[in-house]
């Protein structure tokens, strides 16, 4: 009976072979579509005589580049420029993430506030800004706001911050011999304000009497930071102010209107998503963690920080993965308000040299592994705040 | 689960059709392109279709721009309108696309574009590297430096830790760096993907400077808020010569060309122009005869095109001079003097290869 009844079910309704074939034959054809995409490309190439490869990478770029993060010459190879243009990617994109968190934050718990005032003001941001293009965001910025600022010449200032339609000139750390020794002694003594913070919190928790942690740790640290600047007789960095030299700002460090404009625009643009989700996240604890809280006695802050926040997190990390890889994918607009970015440097590249394949193929490999570090990055935070889960 | 099971039968169905479709899609296209390739040439694609699509620029005055009436105008723009007379017989068989400095080559590799007529430099690298082939030269250029009057600017020199605009992908951006270095001048760059953005940095006083071809400078000053408070450096950075581009190995589509180019300098120097060629026709000398296709004359022909195709290239666009002087002349804007550009035997460069 069992034998027979196998032998009756036949070949396309039997559970087990099927989903394999399924298989096999969806494979078969995405095989057979890439195969023919890329012989397409090969016979295209052919045609007009280009060699696909990338040889060319070392030829010397001799094409200059405005802003760098490392030292770069015309007479670098393209490869360099790339390496340049990716840098440039990830420096408006890191910095975008944290302006964009902080604001982000911000705005999602205004939105909850109790507040008329602030509730509104901070529903406004969210629609106009969220509500908007992007690249019309960025033209905003770069042609209405950053260009008719005033000419070099007569900067207007704030402290030694200066800002003109080249950018701004803002102060920043220079390194000397003792930043070194000073980088091993933070670490120390923040190891040590841990471990103070702790030994105090176990205390107040066995005595059932608080010991002050936070501003013991704080006093530690002050009192620490003071030794060892008179000990080692300078601070961890120097400070360079930005002068005017009547062409240029000498010191301090130059930040161009582009990357002013994509830093701005991108971080208020992802900011207002970023609030949304901070909004879901608060939203989605039950609401009886608030009155329980409240029946506990927390004050309003004190329960967000505690006991919502924590919870809220846990809601709020995937999303907010993904709206950090939208702000690396959305750098690639860059290129509009010449702050020089990898697609920016590769179209330029692709401009001289002809080989249009393989750079845009190495922009799709860069903006991949950016977004697959953040994503794995993020993930193994998803995995910690999980944890705590029970 | 059936009911899912045979959802997911439908799904993989449409899929697999799109998949079939597309696959058969890029299939034709391959055989398509492979086609173009072995037996035919780009002009009996043009001829076939039956109209021209050229590459041009949307913001250049004078070399291709959009007027008021929302025509496509200008030197280069004629050059592109010559071509389709010449190939098809009607300068209006043309479909305009607009190319910006980065993305024209990729427009011609891709066959977006039949021919590139974008007031692009001729340059080894593009020629081999980048795989075009050039037409003869329409227009030589040079490239030079704006500068606000008022600045005291008056050479390369002048120039030092100054910011100078630059749009990328240019043969300009290459030579700035070049020649900078050359005269010891640090400066810093700051690079536009379009022309627009490096005037509006620049009207705005965010550079100092800017450079392109000359003929671009006087060109783009034309439409500055005040014209006269800008200067152009007499310092000339660099031979720009510009030229119609085509795919390479594609000889038939890039002598077809190359010598409508010449037709329209041929027809200056025998001083045949779009009102008096009709009367050329009746012509006695044998070279007239031979450059308008009459009289049994068959060079036309022997090109791939209508024997009568320089005839139509005068009869609608016109000459060389014509087609300079109605977009660059001294009764435009742009007063531009012919210079090198003016014929060999008024000692310029402009020289047609002899049509026999």
């Amino acid at each position: 009976m069992e034998s027979k009844k196998a032998q009756a079910t036949p070949l396309w309704r039997n559970k087990k072979v099927l989903p394999i074939l399924i298989q096999i034959l969806f494979v078969a054809i995405v095989g057979v579509a890439i195969t023919i995409m890329v012989r397409n490309v090969q016979t295209g190439l052919e045609q007009i005589g280009l060699k696909i490869g990338l040889d060319f990478l070392n030829l010397k770029a001799s094409f200059p580049i405005a802003e760098s993060l490392i030292s770069y010459t015309p007479e670098d190879p393209y490869s360099r420029a790339i390496i340049v243009g990716l840098l440039n990617t990830l420096k408006v994109s890191i910095f975008g993430i944290i302006i964009a968190s902080v604001l982000g934050v911000i705005m999602g718990i205004a939105r909850l506030s109790s507040n008329w005032l602030i509730r509104s003001l901070a529903t406004v941001y969210v629609e106009v800004f969220r509500n908007t293009p992007l690249l019309v965001q960025i033209f905003i910025w770069n042609f209405a706001v950053f260009l008719p600022m005033p000419k070099i010449q007569d900067a207007s200032s704030i402290g030694s911050f200066y800002f003109s339609n080249r950018g701004a000139a803002i102060p920043w750390f220079t390194f000397h011999e003792n930043t070194f020794i000073w980088i091993g002694v933070i670490v120390i003594l923040a190891a040590a304000a841990i471990l103070l913070y702790k030994k105090l919190t176990s205390i107040s928790i066995a005595k059932g009497k608080s010991t002050h942690p936070i501003m013991a740790v704080i006093v530690f640290l002050v009192i620490s930071f003071i030794l060892f600047y008179f000990l080692l007789g300078n601070g961890p960095f120097g400070i360079s102010v930005p002068e005017f030299n009547g062409t240029a700002f000498v010191g301090g460090t130059s930040l161009s209107i582009g990357f002013l404009s994509m830093l701005v625009a991108l971080s208020i643009y992802t900011s207002t998503f970023i609030a949304e989700i901070v909004r879901g996240g608060i939203l989605g604890v039950p609401k009886g963690q608030t009155e329980a809280a409240k029946a506990l006695g927390f004050k309003s802050p004190t329960a967000l920080r505690l006991i919502i926040f924590p919870q809220a997190i846990r809601i709020i990390i995937p999303p907010l993965t993904s709206q950090y890889l939208n702000l690396i994918k959305n750098s690639s607009l860059a290129m509009a308000v010449a702050y020089q970015d990898i697609v920016g440097i590769g179209n330029t590249i692709i401009n001289q040299t002809g080989h249009t394949f393989e750079i845009i193929l190495i922009m799709i490999s860069v903006y991949l592994l950016f977004s697959i570090g953040t994503s794995l990055f993020m993930n193994f935070f998803n995995k910690k705040f999980q944890l705590v889960e029970r | 689960m059936k009911k899912s099971l045979s959802l997911f039968f439908s799904m993989l169905l449409v899929l697999v059709l799109a998949l079939a479709g597309c696959s058969s899609n890029s299939e034709e296209s391959n055989t398509n392109n492979a086609d173009d390739n072995s037996t035919s040439s780009m002009l009996d694609t043009v001829i076939k279709r039956g109209t021209l699509k050229a590459g041009v620029n949307d913001a250049l005055p004078g070399f291709g721009y959009i007027d008021s009436d929302g025509k496509n105008t200008g030197f280069d723009v004629d050059f592109a309108r010559a071509i389709a007379a010449g190939v098809l017989g009607d300068a209006t068989k043309i479909e305009f696309r607009p190319l910006s400095a980065t993305d024209r080559f990729t427009a011609l590799q891709s066959k977006e574009v039949d021919v590139l007529i974008r007031n692009s430099t001729w340059t080894t690298n593009r020629d081999a590297e980048v795989g075009l082939s050039f037409a003869p030269v329409t227009f030589y250029d040079g490239q030079g430096i704006m500068v606000p009057k008022d600045s005291g600017i008056t050479s390369l020199e002048d120039l030092e830790g100054k910011t100078i605009g630059v749009e990328t992908g240019t043969t300009t951006e290459l030579n700035l760096a070049d020649q900078m270095k050359a005269a010891g001048v640090s400066y810093t760059p700051q690079t536009f993907d379009n022309a627009d953005a490096v005037i509006a940095a620049y009207e705005s006083g965010s550079i100092d400077a800017w450079t392109t071809d000359k003929s671009g400078l006087v060109s783009r000053q034309s439409m500055l808020q005040d014209p006269d408070a800008h200067v152009i450096l007499d310092a000339t950075l660099s031979k720009e010569p510009l030229a119609p581009a085509v795919l390479d190995n594609d000889e038939k589509w890039k002598d077809a060309v190359s010598w409508i180019v010449y037709a329209t300098i041929q027809a200056e120097e025998f001083g045949i122009t779009s009102e008096n060629v009709d009367e050329f026709l009746e012509s006695e000398n044998p070279e007239i005869q031979r450059l308008l296709g009459v009289g049994g004359n068959n060079l036309g022909e022997q090109l791939g095109l209508p024997n009568d195709f320089a005839y139509q290239v005068i009869k609608q666009v016109g000459n060389y001079g014509e087609i300079y002087n109605k977009n660059l002349g001294p009764d435009t804007v742009f007063k531009l003097e012919r210079g090198q550009n003016a014929l060999y035997s008024d000692g310029g460069l402009q020289y047609s290869i002899p049509f026999r």
